[in-house]
């Protein structure tokens, strides 16, 4: 019988940084809803919204080895990324569509964050925020583009291609006529920051969780 | 005057007398073919590997491609060869005839002891040749039913199949999505494409040009037309292959040779595969048939028949799917896949797709690709899991 866990050893296929935020989504999504997973990675988050809240799960993941980690974990998952795969689902057919740690590495952010408000009633985002304060003084004292522990790639060598500081995603978020529903931001530890203005988002929190919603 | 050989002697007791099971429907069950003809007397030449359970829930149903045949898992009473899909079917393999009731039978319009054009017809006592109605893919289904039928299972745990078996499986859904529980079409398109159909044709014309062909009477004036079928076959074997396996099997090596000698003789390694491809099918598979099975893919187009919409092919279907395709296919390339992936997340169907990387082209479905029968393995055993079935055997590796 085929293990249905990652193999010691394997690379995990989602990043580490995603896992802190695994439970918070998880938290902001009703039971038995239908929930699309953009990015799903091995479908840890998939799993744990089947089996914990009764959630009919689907997902959609970039490598061929998280799309077999999840077809064995019995989850309904496609191969293909949030650019290209998200215009073929219809208006409304998830309640929620989450997107972990992976805005910034679309090539159309906008777009993709206007399918997911298309296609879910919600939409769930995390992101690392490029705004913190550990950023800036890397950029401004240091002069190079920062690496930290959840942006551990060179710049020549990062799948992110649109960071944005969590001031930036709420102004997307007001342009595309979306709301903010629910907002958290995280610290380096993956703890939520005990106050909960935008400032203090954007320069305490390493990672931004929204759950938006459409206006109208 | 091409000479009978032994082998296509064998060939040809296949059609009428198979090592196969066969079930037969007379008058009374005829088959309702879309070329608007009732049907009769059929026959379905069949295998069957492992146990039907108790509650016949265990049932999965194997559908062949273009040239293939009911010989899944066994070795095949004309070549001898291993059954076509030993890696996905047998004890402890994906489709684990430990666990599973496996059933394959031969298309309508194949050669292999179901009805087909070699077959004889009852009412002129010589074969149907081109008597035989044009057969269509969910004719190949209608007849698979009937078949379910006879074996008295209704809900089949799994339909799977690879190219024209894939485009099968599509139809199953389309046609009985309730008694279908899990499905697995492999390598293959919801519709035809026009250069899916050119190279059938060219196929068909060279099997025409044969003078041994004669207009399909060639059974009953004692030829074959060997020579168009081994062509038919050399350029429809092209397309299972890939430009880059092409390359790195053959390159330009010449073969038996250190210089070419300036003929049209078989020079290079490439040609002196593709004459082989084409004499050995030959020995095993009927000219009419080949006709009749190409045709009944260039007439597959599974929204045709729901408004255009393939979405409403699969609405409502609870069916879980696990669509898979591999990136090297020019054949039925991974876009045709998400065509048929795009359809069903439209109709909310459960669908798992992977495009396996590989460089092996259309025929990797019939290879033993590690990530796909991994792949295979895993939707298999959860959709076993979510029908209840016992779980695999502990087997030592």
């Amino acid at each position: 019988m085929r293990n249905e866990e990652n193999p010691a050893g394997a690379p995990p296929t989602i990043a580490d940084a995603a896992r802190v935020d695994l439970l918070l989504v998880a938290d902001m999504v009703d039971p038995n809803s239908r929930v699309l997973d953009v990015g799903c990675g091995d479908g840890a988050l998939l799993r744990l919204l089947a089996e914990e809240k009764g959630v009919d799960a689907r997902g959609i993941e970039l490598s061929q080895r998280g799309v077999n980690d999840c077809v064995a974990k019995g989850l309904s998952v496609i191969q293909g990324d949030a650019d290209t795969d998200l215009e073929a689902y219809p208006d409304d057919a998830f309640d929620y569509v989450i997107l972990s740690q992976t805005l910034q590495a679309t090539r159309h952010p906008r777009k993709v964050l206007e399918h997911m408000l298309r296609i879910g009633r919600h939409a769930i985002v995390s992101f690392p925020n490029f705004g913190h304060w550990r950023i800036r003084a890397q950029v401004a004292l240091g002069g190079h583009m920062p690496l930290t522990r959840n942006l551990s790639c060179p710049w020549y060598d990062t799948p992110n291609i649109h960071f944005c500081t969590i001031l930036d995603f709420v102004a997307l978020v007001q342009e595309i006529d979306a709301r903010i529903e629910r907002g958290v931001a995280l610290d380096r530890f993956g703890a939520p920051l005990a106050y909960s203005a935008p400032w203090i988002w954007n320069l305490f929190g390493e990672q931004g969780v929204f759950r938006l919603t459409r206006k109208r | 005057m091409t000479l009978v050989s032994a082998s296509k002697a064998a060939g040809l007791r296949e059609v009428d007398a198979p090592h196969s099971l066969v079930a037969h429907f007379g008058a009374e069950h005829p088959l309702q073919m879309d070329a608007g003809i009732s049907f009769s007397p059929l026959t379905i030449a069949y295998q069957t590997y492992g146990a039907l359970n108790a509650d016949k829930s265990n049932a999965v149903l194997v559908c062949h491609a273009l040239t293939g045949d009911q010989h899944v898992a066994n070795d095949h009473p004309i070549t001898g060869k291993p059954g076509w899909w030993q890696t996905m079917v047998g004890p402890g393999r994906p489709i684990d005839t430990d666990r599973y009731f496996v059933i394959s039978s031969n298309v309508v319009g194949g050669c292999m002891g179901t009805t087909g054009p070699a077959s004889l017809n009852p009412t002129t006592g010589r074969p149907y040749g081109l008597d035989l109605p044009i057969v269509t893919i969910r004719d190949m289904v209608r007849a698979q039913a009937m078949l379910i039928d006879h074996l008295g299972i209704d809900t089949i745990f799994c339909v799977v199949g690879g190219s024209m078996g894939g485009m099968q499986v599509l139809q199953w859904v389309a046609s009985f999505q309730e008694r279908v529980f899990a499905a697995m079409p492999i390598a293959t398109a919801a519709k035809h494409s026009s250069q899916n159909i050119a190279f059938h044709e060219v196929g068909r014309q060279a099997v025409m040009a044969d003078p041994d062909w004669r207009r399909g009477r060639y059974l009953e004036e004692g030829v074959i037309p060997t020579k168009g079928l081994a062509v038919a076959r050399m350029a429809a074997h092209i397309t299972y292959l890939s430009d880059e396996a092409l390359q790195s099997k053959f390159g330009r090596k010449l073969q038996g040779r250190v210089a070419p000698t300036f003929s049209f003789d078989a020079e290079f390694q490439i040609e002196n595969y593709l004459r082989y491809q084409g004499m050995s099918f030959v020995d095993r598979f009927d000219a009419n048939s080949y006709l009749y099975v190409t045709r009944a893919c260039d007439y597959f187009d599974l929204a045709a028949d729901y408004d255009g919409s393939l979405a409403l092919a699969f609405k409502g279907a609870k069916t879980r799917f696990c669509v898979v395709s591999f990136n090297s296919d020019w054949l039925y390339p991974t876009a045709a896949s998400r065509a048929i992936v795009h359809a069903l997340n439209a109709g909310g169907a459960s669908v798992s797709f992977v495009d396996i990387e590989t460089d092996r082209g259309h025929d990797a479905f019939l290879l033993n690709i590690p990530e796909f029968i991994a792949t295979s393995r895993g939707f298999l055993d959860a959709a076993a899991r979510a029908r209840g079935l016992p779980p695999a055997k502990t087997r030592a590796s």
